[in-house]
């Protein structure tokens, strides 16, 4: 599953992504552009619109069972209600390794101890 | 000539006292944009300009209302509590040596100018990250007559505790305690970050920090040295005193650090050297190279105390400047009550060389100054309040400051930026996502 947030929802996501008890979680900070309005910013003469704008992009591998929990924790953790809170793609994950064991697919996804 | 030798002669100006003085003005003011950077490294890289700025917009709105009344009300005689109108958009302040100096009467007038500059500046450290900047500006511009100007009056410019012979070299009363206690009325009235208690909210930038409070140090050397007003022997007492007592609270806060946490860090050390220099700030003068080096391990002691226990509070004075500040005054102006010593500074004994009474003078100033500058700060706040927000919307604290009031970012990478031309951007003044 990708989720891609405003960066200041970025720790509501986690703390909701932590009280569903989804575990297992990457985060990198990209820059894009999902029909927000641009932003006008002006540096001494010269004037810009700032096409892109700065997003949070959630990598998150679960199973099954989890995956509503899982959309349910971004929705809540990233909504602000105003254009520009991102989006989420529930995407097929045809096969997953955990290194350290060897574990496949579900048992690689599922965190340790649960 | 025989007739000319009767008339008591008036004050000269000397070149001398006027060189070093010149120099000590241009390294105070150097001080607040220093400032600048160790606030602005403190703070979340989306504050960066903004926090930096309300130390720019301080030189701006503190020099403005200087020059037209606040150095008057400081520095003219008036009563005991604020200074008259005499001088009054620098009526009268020319190149005639200043009463009880050998310096220009105008250069006198720029170098106070560049204190309450710097005050006003450390005032914004409580409110970084969450107030507006049209309101910080008419703060800082208000409070710099309101409570400044009076506490000048009071420390230095002839008012009632100069007059009981509080001795203050450089400013604890209206710098140091004066920016300390209105900055903790200041984080009273604009109230918490929406983050704060809930988020870490940890320093963008050590190294602008450590420069800042490198910057800083080299400043003080003229804020102090130069609070004689000239070349002499209290000068330079304070000049030497300003490399001393930073020195021990450095080497005391180590200890600290490692006491608590067995690693000494570099933001502690930043936060040390300013203690050590507001610590001998009003003392520099009065008290021994020796004393001074204890004053420095002293007053390292109640702030260090108070930067640990107050994140613990729901009360968000963001960057502690009434540990660092205020605390740090109160224990310097105390300091001088104990150890001021007539064989260094030529005026006054402290209690430990026989003279208790000196330590009623400067306990009564550590206890009128907080008091004023508090409910000051607070009344003037809450009076602003009611006229315009003081602070914006959550969406604004979260997009931060940079964005929202200066349309800059301090980080800005430039990928996806599309030029326009600038009466087009004017016309597409728009926000990300503005819900209009």
């Amino acid at each position: 599953m990708i989720g891609i947030v405003r960066p200041e929802k970025a720790n509501d996501v986690l703390e909701a992504l932590y009280r569903a008890e989804v575990r297992g979680v990457s985060m990198s900070r990209v820059q894009g552009h999902g029909g927000e309005l641009d932003r006008v910013e002006t540096y001494r003469g010269t004037t810009v619109k700032m096409g892109l704008a700065e997003k949070v992009r959630f990598e998150i591998a679960v199973s099954e069972p989890f995956v509503q929990t899982t959309v349910d924790a971004l929705l809540s953790g990233a909504r602000t209600g105003e254009v520009g809170d991102g989006k989420i793609f529930v995407v097929a994950l045809d096969h997953a390794v955990r290194i350290r064991t060897g574990e496949t697919d579900t048992g690689a996804v599922t965190p340790v101890g649960a | 000539m025989i007739g000319l030798s009767a008339v008591p002669l008036a004050a000269q100006v000397n070149a001398g006292d006027t060189a070093w003085m010149l120099a000590a003005t241009a390294l105070v003011l150097m001080m607040t944009p220093a400032l600048g950077l160790f606030y602005a490294g403190l703070i979340r890289a989306k504050n960066t300009l903004n926090t930096f700025m309300m130390c720019l917009g301080a030189i701006a709105v503190a020099t403005v209302m200087w020059a037209a009344i606040g150095y008057s009300l400081a520095f003219d005689d008036g009563n005991g509590f604020i200074g008259g109108f005499g001088y009054a958009f620098l009526n009268g302040v020319d190149f005639t040596p200043r009463d009880g100096t050998t310096i220009p009467h105008l250069l006198f007038m720029a170098f106070q100018a560049t204190f309450c500059i710097i005050t006003v500046a450390l005032v914004s450290g409580a409110v970084v990250e969450r107030m507006r900047f049209g309101p910080f500006l008419i703060f800082a511009a208000l409070w710099s007559v309101l409570v400044y100007s009076v506490l000048a009056h009071w420390g230095f410019g002839g008012g009632w505790l100069a007059d009981k012979g509080t001795l203050d070299f450089a400013g604890g009363v209206p710098v140091e305690m004066g920016s300390g206690f209105s900055a903790l009325a200041a984080a009273l009235v604009v109230g918490a970050r929406k983050d704060y208690g809930r988020q870490a909210l940890l320093p963008h930038n050590a190294v602008y920090v450590l420069l800042g409070a490198g910057l800083l140090w080299f400043g003080w050397f003229g804020f102090n040295g130069g609070s004689g007003f000239s070349t002499g022997n209290p000068g330079v007492l304070a000049f030497t005193n300003t490399l001393l007592t930073p020195a021990c609270t450095l080497l005391a806060w180590f200890i600290l650090d490692l006491l608590r946490g067995r690693r000494i860090t570099a933001i502690g050390a930043a936060t040390a050297i300013i203690v050590g220099c507001v610590g001998i700030t009003p003392a520099g003068g009065f008290v021994s190279p020796g004393w001074a080096m204890a004053l420095g391990v002293l007053a390292a002691l109640p702030s260090y105390a108070i930067i640990v226990w107050r994140p613990r509070t729901r009360v968000d004075e963001t960057l502690d400047v009434l540990a660092a500040h205020g605390i740090a005054g109160f224990t310097g102006i105390l300091f001088i009550g104990f150890f001021a010593q007539v064989s260094w500074n030529g005026t006054s004994d402290g209690l430990l060389y026989g003279n208790a009474s000196q330590l009623g003078d400067q306990a009564l100033a550590a206890i009128a100054t907080p008091a004023y500058a508090f409910a000051a700060t607070y009344l003037l706040l809450r009076a602003i309040a009611l006229f315009t927000p003081l602070r914006g919307s959550e969406r604004e604290e979260a997009l931060g400051m940079d964005i929202v009031h200066h349309g800059e970012e301090a980080y800005a990478s430039g990928e996806g930026a599309i030029l326009v031309s600038p009466e087009e951007g004017a016309e597409a003044e728009v926000l990300v996502a503005d819900p209009g």
